[in-house]
């Protein structure tokens, strides 16, 4: 019962990282209908250069407080990639996503070598009763906790907010009224960057990162957010603890080899579930 | 307030607007009548700036708002929301003044959009356009898919809002009885060319227009 808690914890806590890169697409994609297939990239990015600014003596959390930024600044540079120029196709900007996504590897490698990167989070253990949670998983919760609020309150209180919200409910009218679409874009793919970047500074003292990781960390983050139909925050929320739940309880019990896929296979089934519930509401309804 | 000259637009191969000439004084009230197709709402957004011009000029003198064909509110939002956004571009983004011109949406303004009648709806739609406090207020078919009675209260706001605001309206109608009714003076947009131009009681008189627009023929034989 306590490893099974324990593997529950560890569970929600990798989940918390999928829901923070699946925040990340779902920002991005709710104002400019683009896919950002680079959206790991920003969580290796963040967690490695993390590593290497705690390496050079600089203290927790600034350390990992640059590497957040450094994801951000990269969301910013492949946004004006993918939607800077006028009238980019939505294709078009997928592919250059694709493309940063594939071309990044290199520069990784470059930088920080080609073997997987991991530093010291929050030490030691909480003790619950006979349960142990190891603090750092605790930080991963709450921080992802205290980043969905903050996020509710920008789109939900913000004149900012409202104003991206605007953008994906009619990017015509956004124009019309004078909202920049384009400039808001940007905005969204510095905010997708943050939020990858801070999934990758929360996740590598956990799980060491290398230049590849982000494949994981993507799958995981997109299938949480097509859960939401890559427009829902909560829903992403939703569909990635139960990814992450779900590969905890098959890495502890069955054959840790197929914990991604079974995941998957899982969410697969209930976003089946739901399309059929929602198809028989819609023929009730008329 | 509004000087348009020789303008042209395309879209690809196109040409939408074959140069168009169009002029409005402050305070004015104009109907700008054609068919479908005939180019009406490209001239009303590129002068909102979202579309480049191919040639000619246009020169505004003033803040310009657009109240869109179809509404274009954001559906997902509420009431309050949409005015508020209509308010981008200048500082005061408080909507009580609306709710004063259309007591109705002071009750919805809690309410998400798309759920609202399209009565409503189209005067959410006024209301934020006029909260970016335009000189010139261009209005696309106010008059589609609304019920006649409906269209009458609206058509009565903007004519109140003409005489005490002063706010300029260039008003975009497939309903051509309707413009030529409420505006003294109109245009006739054919294919991208400006096909006729005068007084609206001029125009309404002219064989063209009559038959074209106004079903003349048809309605006299009834």
């Amino acid at each position: 019962m306590n490893a099974f808690v324990q593997d529950l914890l560890s569970g929600i806590a990798t989940g918390c990282t999928f829901a923070l890169v699946a925040t990340g697409f779902v920002v991005i994609y709710r104002v400019s209908r683009v896919v950002n297939f680079a959206q790991g990239i920003f969580a290796v990015l963040a967690g490695m250069a993390a590593e290497s600014f705690l390496a050079r003596g600089i203290p927790h959390p600034m350390g990992e407080i640059l590497g957040v930024l450094a994801g951000a600044l990269a969301g910013g540079g492949v946004g004006l990639a993918a939607v800077g120029r006028r009238n980019t196709p939505p294709l078009a900007s997928l592919i250059i996503t694709l493309g940063i996504a594939t071309g990044a590897y290199a520069l990784l490698i470059l930088i920080w070598g080609d073997q997987p990167v991991s530093y010291a989070g929050i030490a030691g253990t909480t003790h619950a009763g006979p349960i142990r949670i190891q603090n750092q998983f605790l930080l991963v919760i709450g921080v992802t906790a205290l980043t969905f609020a903050a996020l509710a309150a920008f789109f939900g209180r913000t004149y900012l907010g409202k104003a991206l919200t605007a953008c994906s409910s009619n990017p015509h009218a956004a124009r019309l009224v004078g909202i920049d679409v384009r400039a808001m874009s940007l905005i969204a793919f510095v905010l997708g960057g943050a939020l990858g970047g801070l999934a990758g500074v929360l996740l590598t003292p956990i799980q060491p990162v290398s230049f590849d990781s982000d494949v994981d960390l993507a799958i995981n983050g997109f299938a949480a957010a097509v859960f939401g139909g890559i427009v829902s925050p909560g829903l992403s929320l939703v569909g990635a603890l139960v990814l992450g739940i779900a590969e905890a309880i098959v890495a502890g019990y069955f054959i840790p080899s197929f914990q991604t896929g079974v995941a998957l296979i899982l969410l697969l089934a209930l976003m089946v579930w739901q399309a059929t519930r929602r198809r028989a509401t819609e023929q009730e309804g008329t | 307030m509004l000087e348009v000259t020789d303008l042209v637009v395309r879209y690809g191969q196109a040409v939408a607007l074959d140069g168009v000439s169009l002029e409005m004084a402050a305070g004015e009230m104009v109907a700008l009548v054609g068919p479908n197709g005939a180019g009406k709402t490209t001239l009303l957004n590129t002068v909102c700036g979202l579309i480049d011009p191919a040639a000619g000029r246009f020169r505004l003198g003033g803040r310009v708002a657009q109240v869109p064909e179809g509404r274009q509110l954001f559906a997902t939002m509420t009431v309050e929301d949409n005015l508020r956004l209509g308010a981008w571009r200048v500082r005061d983004r408080d909507p009580t003044r609306i709710y004063h011109l259309f007591p109705q949406l002071a009750n919805l303004r809690r309410r998400v959009a798309g759920t609202l009648s399209g009565g409503e709806q189209q005067m959410v739609a006024v209301g934020r356009a006029l909260m970016a406090q335009p000189d010139l207020l261009l209005v696309d078919e106010l008059s589609l898919g609304l019920a006649p009675m409906v269209v009458d209260t609206l058509a009565d706001h903007l004519v109140e809002l003409n005489r005490t605001v002063g706010t300029a309206i260039l008003l975009v109608e497939q309903n051509a009885r309707l413009a030529l009714e409420l505006c003294p003076r109109a245009y006739v947009l054919e294919a991208g060319r400006i096909a006729a131009s005068g007084p609206s009681t001029e125009l309404s008189q002219t064989a063209a227009v009559r038959a074209a627009y106004l079903g003349g023929a048809l309605e006299e034989a009834s």
